[in-house]
């Protein structure tokens, strides 16, 4: 599908999510670790919705209340305490998270504000334990240029982030309370971003702002995008949580193509005369047809008790299977409305039946019961009765919304880029200060103090990587985009007997060919490479190990660097011990040697390698070789 | 609210005042502010909160959101649009209640059990009537037909004497009109006090009287003040005791509340939700949602026809002192010199205090002021014989306060001496079991295990 995105008026807003690397989280003293250990401590909890003066509710958060689904927490001592339980008042806001916001605020070219008051906004899906989020604004305005023009920023905050949702259940949710408070960067662009690639790179320039000040977390989840899509004539979408950057573009990119194609089902329906009041909330129990049925999914349901209803939808035949994205018809999405508010499995429609184990005679006599015609579609739901009707009830919302083309939505992405409904978009933000937080004032002396020390710019640092750090052009350009340039500098700085160039080479270039090889590299985590480069550093180990090393290190993300290295026998090898190696091997092929003269180098050579590999430079081995045989020959 | 506060209601002060006036502006206005640095705010004038620091005023931004903007002389602010504010109306309770559901007193004395927010202002608006409290818990609506009254509205680190006396006579006024039983909404810093007192002054209690408070404010929708609130109406309206109780909760999670009996409990915690604990006792009843579920059979039972009898007086010229190492006589010699009539120590271990004030506790009972010996280990019964100090003590007159909390023993004292100043007198009631307080076993499981 071709795309006109300045045509079809497209206009992307971002706001990206950012973990801070702080001692502590944002309002209180626990540091910021993740568990993957059992839980020491699981309580549980419900969220009461609170109307507010007009007795409003958040849609989506009553419907859960309603659901009567408990949150379940699971908690720790050691990086856990009572403020992330809702048991104690959280503690003063943290300045070293405040400080790193200003700094990136004052790089985004945004106006500090002269006081920051704390709020708090309500969420009651129980990804936090007060049922609100503590969320302040620290800057306002500022910046960021890209090659086909300038984004404003509008708003800096800094804010905590929520618990884990670890799963779910019909009766419950649990979350690991782990992650919640870590403090978070939110930052919003204003919604004047005109196509897929500029999101990219819009995202791409925030991102090098805030990994510059070598002070934010990196690793999957630590970065997290949200996407405000719309375009004319369609709907404002809301698409939450994008983690991988490079996924971006192909996301605004299918969400455009969807408004599109919901646009044409629109005007299509209206040119079938199709009316709202077409559409009747009846729906018919049809398990008699199904009694014998060869269909997995509805044997189950019948069998536990449940029913198989269907629901006519008049004149909307073969647009249930019109595809809107790639592989997601507008039947999905009419399956994401039946899930989400009736919490059945999905549905059936008979513009793709016969299939899944239904029968062609099954249709037929659905047809015939529900006496459609041509153009109707019939919509199944096979669980118990009262989801079966709530989940046709939302599929009838959804099939009405279709008539006047993209309904508001929060939207959930999936791994190739296309999207989920994920809930109805939340009204206004729910927001009422935080009490038990003292406002902090932001001083002109402390936004100097940090604009002093602000980190250099990126021609600057450029300039150093060739001069001082002696990588080559290429290189150093290579590592001022790279996505670990805050711990570049880092390692170089703290292991100065390693040669930057092999630290540049190492994050660049040795990781990029072991993913390539198929590598899982996402398990090699900065502590391990600061580990590698410390033994690099010591002489433990020969450069020449890095490559398998690392790729043990991510086959095996539990054991320490010093133990793999023992286990592989990947000490460095000092110059007398590699002589006397080669001197054994010297004496233990006598007679290659006198067959075959200095020609018996290359054989020798493979042998040498084969118990050195990884343990010292191979030139050398190389050249002690050459020097040991000849003398050797020279004395015979 | 409805008619504009002064702009110094709202928390604004000195030059703050004088620039906002200039500009014709008071809390809740639109406004625009040029600052010095040519940057632009626009948003609503909110009320300042305490701490805020000087020279600042907070703006409302159109996204929610509350800023601290910096104004000097040569700020620039203009009035967009004067604001109104409107207390807002809680929607109206469609509700029937049952006819034949038990009928429940809740009296406010401060703090808020139930509250709506209005999410324009900030402010937190407590409920005050039957069909806001319904709408806000609506699970209440299902277990009692409730009435409400506000006694007063302080904060319950401002609690006296004199209130308590307020609270046992408006309790005993609901009960003689035929309440099948009283909730008291309470803050938690002294609800223990509080609770010892009408333990005391409610005598022969013919339905249950509880206390109730959260530990989680109500605006926020994790509070606990719901589920309190639940188990508190639920033991008012049918538990099988005719006792003065505090209801909180019973664990971190929303699983349960405890009904403690009012003299033997302690807020033990300063921020958790199941802060209260009952010491050196067990608690009397379990409650599930609105199932009660007793924990022990030694209880007043509940009976409608018996005659309340109030003795709500209390003297207040009673002390409570805590000995520490160091401690020096003056502190109980100006008791003494102050006409004190009473002072509950609360020692060390069994029941000991410093040599260093010795003379002045005998100087005291000399001078026919009644000391009553309790122990800050909080758990554990106290025993004067044991070691010579606490001989020594109990030979000059000291009254022992067995396994009496200090709290208890300081509320049950003000009683006593608001009846008698007769020394003997004093023991003799002192020592006699009167509401609970006094238990003559000390068992196992009344000490909590620690998690290791």
């Amino acid at each position: 599908m071709k795309l006109d995105y300045r045509a079809l008026g497209l206009k992307v807003g971002l706001e990206m999510h950012q973990q801070l690397s702080t001692k502590h989280k944002l309002f209180c003293n626990c540091p910021l670790v993740l568990r993957q250990a059992a839980p020491q401590i699981t309580f549980s909890r419900r969220l009461r919705p609170t109307p507010s003066e007009l007795g409003e509710v958040d849609p989506a958060a009553l419907f859960e209340f309603k659901r009567g689904r408990v949150y379940v927490y699971e908690s720790y001592d050691d990086n856990v305490c009572l403020v992330e339980h809702d048991e104690e008042p959280p503690h003063e806001m943290n300045p070293e998270a405040i400080e790193i916001a200003l700094e990136v605020a004052l790089m985004l070219n945004a106006r500090p504000i002269d006081e920051i008051h704390v709020m708090r906004k309500v969420v009651i899906d129980g990804s936090n334990t007060t049922g609100f989020q503590r969320t302040a604004i620290i800057a306002l305005g500022g910046y960021v240029d890209d090659i086909e023009g300038r984004i404003p920023i509008q708003t800096i905050c800094l804010e905590e982030d929520a618990a884990r949702k670890i799963r779910e259940s019909e009766k419950e949710v649990v979350y690991r309370l782990d992650r919640l408070g870590f403090p978070l960067i939110e930052i919003a662009t204003a919604p004047v971003i005109y196509s897929p690639e500029q999101t990219e790179r819009v995202a791409y320039k925030i991102g090098q702002i805030l990994r510059l000040t070598g002070r934010v977390r990196r690793g999957l989840g630590t970065i997290r995008q949200d996407l405000n899509i719309s375009i004319r004539g369609g709907a404002k979408i809301e698409i939450k949580g994008v983690q991988r950057l490079d996924l971006l573009a192909k996301i605004v990119k299918y969400e455009v193509m969807r408004q599109v194609n919901l646009l044409k089902i629109k005007d299509e329906l209206i040119s079938r005369g199709v009316k709202e009041d077409d559409i009747v909330s009846e729906f018919y129990d049809v398990s008699h047809i199904f009694r014998h049925t060869k269909s997995k999914v509805i044997r189950r349901a019948l069998s536990k008790g449940g029913v198989v209803l269907a629901l006519k939808l008049p004149k909307y035949a073969g647009l249930l299977g019109f595809e809107i994205q790639p592989s997601r018809r507008f039947g999905t999405e009419l399956s994401d409305y039946a899930r989400f508010w009736g919490g059945v499995g999905g549905i059936f429609h008979t513009d793709e039946l016969p299939a899944y184990g239904i029968s062609g005679e099954e249709v037929r006599k659905l047809k015939s019961e529900l006496s459609c015609n041509e153009s109707d579609c019939i919509v199944l739901v096979a669980d118990k009765e009262e989801r079966s009707r709530d989940a046709l009830e939302a599929v009838i919302k959804r099939a009405i919304m279709a008539l006047y083309g993209v309904p508001e939505e929060t939207r959930g992405y999936n791994p190739d880029g296309t999207t989920h409904y994920s809930r109805p978009r939340p009204g206004a933000a729910r927001m009422y200060p935080e009490t038990d937080i003292r406002p902090i004032r932001i001083t002109i002396e402390w936004i100097k103090e940090i604009s002093e020390k602000l980190p250099e710019p990126l021609d600057v640092k450029l300039k150093k990587f060739v001069e001082r750090y002696h990588l080559s052009k290429e290189l150093a350009q290579q590592m001022i985009h790279s996505y670990r340039l805050d711990l570049f500098e880092k390692l170089v700085e703290k292991f100065s007997k390693v040669s930057p160039t092999i630290i540049a080479v190492t994050l660049e270039q040795t990781l990029k060919s072991l993913a390539r090889e198929g590598i899982p590299i996402d398990n090699i985590s900065d502590e391990h490479l600061e580990e590698l480069f410390d033994l690099l550093n010591k002489g433990i180990i020969a450069k020449e190990a890095i490559p398998i090393i690392l790729e043990h290190v991510a086959n095996n993300p539990r054991k320490s660097i010093m133990n793999l290295m023992k286990e592989l026998n990947l000490r460095a090898l000092s110059i007398n011990e590699l002589e006397e190696m080669i001197d054994n091997l010297l004496k233990t092929n006598e007679s290659l040697i006198k067959r075959l003269g200095e020609r018996a180098w290359q054989p020798l050579m493979g042998m040498i390698m084969k118990q050195v590999r990884g343990r010292i430079d191979g030139r050398i081995v190389a050249e002690t070789l050459k020097r040991k045989l000849s003398k050797l020959l020279k004395e015979t | 609210m409805g008619e504009c506060l002064s702009l110094e209601s709202y928390g604004y002060r000195g030059e703050l005042v004088a620039l906002l006036k200039k500009a014709n502006v008071s809390v809740y206005d639109r406004i625009e502010v040029k600052t010095s640095d040519g940057f632009v705010f626009q948003g609503i004038l909110m009320p300042k909160p305490e701490l805020s620091a000087p020279y600042i005023i907070v703006l409302k931004l159109d996204n929610g959101y509350n800023i601290g903007v910096a104004i000097d002389s040569s700020t620039e602010i203009h009035l967009i649009e004067k604001g109104k504010l409107s207390q807002p109306t809680p929607p109206k309770a469609s509700l029937k209640i049952r006819e034949d559901l038990p009928i429940v007193s809740i009296l406010g004395t401060g703090g808020t059990i139930a509250s709506r927010v209005d999410y324009k202002t900030g402010a937190v608006y407590p409920a005050f009537t039957v069909e806001d409290l319904y709408s806000l818990v609506p699970e209440l609506s299902e277990i009692s037909r409730l009435r409400m009254e506000l006694l007063f509205n302080i904060f319950s680190e401002d609690m006296t004497p004199a209130y308590w006396k307020v609270i046992a006579e408006k309790v005993a006024k609901h009960i003689e009109e035929g309440v099948d039983g009283v909730v008291i909404a309470h803050g938690t810093d002294t609800m223990g006090y509080t609770a010892a007192a009408l333990s005391f002054a409610l005598r022969n209690l013919p339905v249950p009287v509880v206390l109730v408070g959260a530990q989680r404010s109500s605006d926020r929708p994790s509070s606990d003040a719901a589920l309190n609130l639940i188990g508190a109406v639920s033991v008012a309206a049918k538990a099988p005791f005719a006792e003065v109780v505090v209801v909180m909760h019973g664990e971190t999670s929303d699983s349960f509340c405890l009904a403690h009996r009012g003299t033997k409990v302690r807020k033990c915690h300063t921020s958790r939700r199941d802060a209260f604990r009952s010491i050196n006792a067990k608690p009397l009843a379990k409650i599930i949602g609105d199932t009660i579920k007793m924990l022990t059979n030694d209880y007043l039972p509940r009976d409608k026809k018996r005659e309340l009898k109030v003795m709500s007086d209390f003297d207040e010229k009673v002390a409570l002192v805590k000995t520490f190492p160091g401690m020096t006589p003056d502190l109980i010699d100006t008791l003494i010199d102050k006409g004190y009539h009473g002072i509950v120590i609360e020692g060390t271990g069994l029941g000991h205090a410093p040599r260093s004030i010795l003379s002045s506790i005998k100087r005291a009972i000399d001078e026919g002021i009644a000391v009553v010996m309790t122990s800050q280990c909080i758990w554990g019964r106290i025993n004067m014989n044991v070691y010579r100090r606490g001989v020594e003590l109990l030979k000059m007159g000291v009254i022992p306060g067995e396994d009496m909390l200090p709290e208890t023993a300081l509320v049950k004292l003000m009683w006593v001496l608001a009846q008698t100043r007769d020394l003997k007198e004093v023991r003799r009631l002192m020592l006699t079991n009167i509401a609970g307080e006094l238990n003559p076993r000390t068992i196992h499981s009344h000490y909590p295990p620690v998690e290791v």
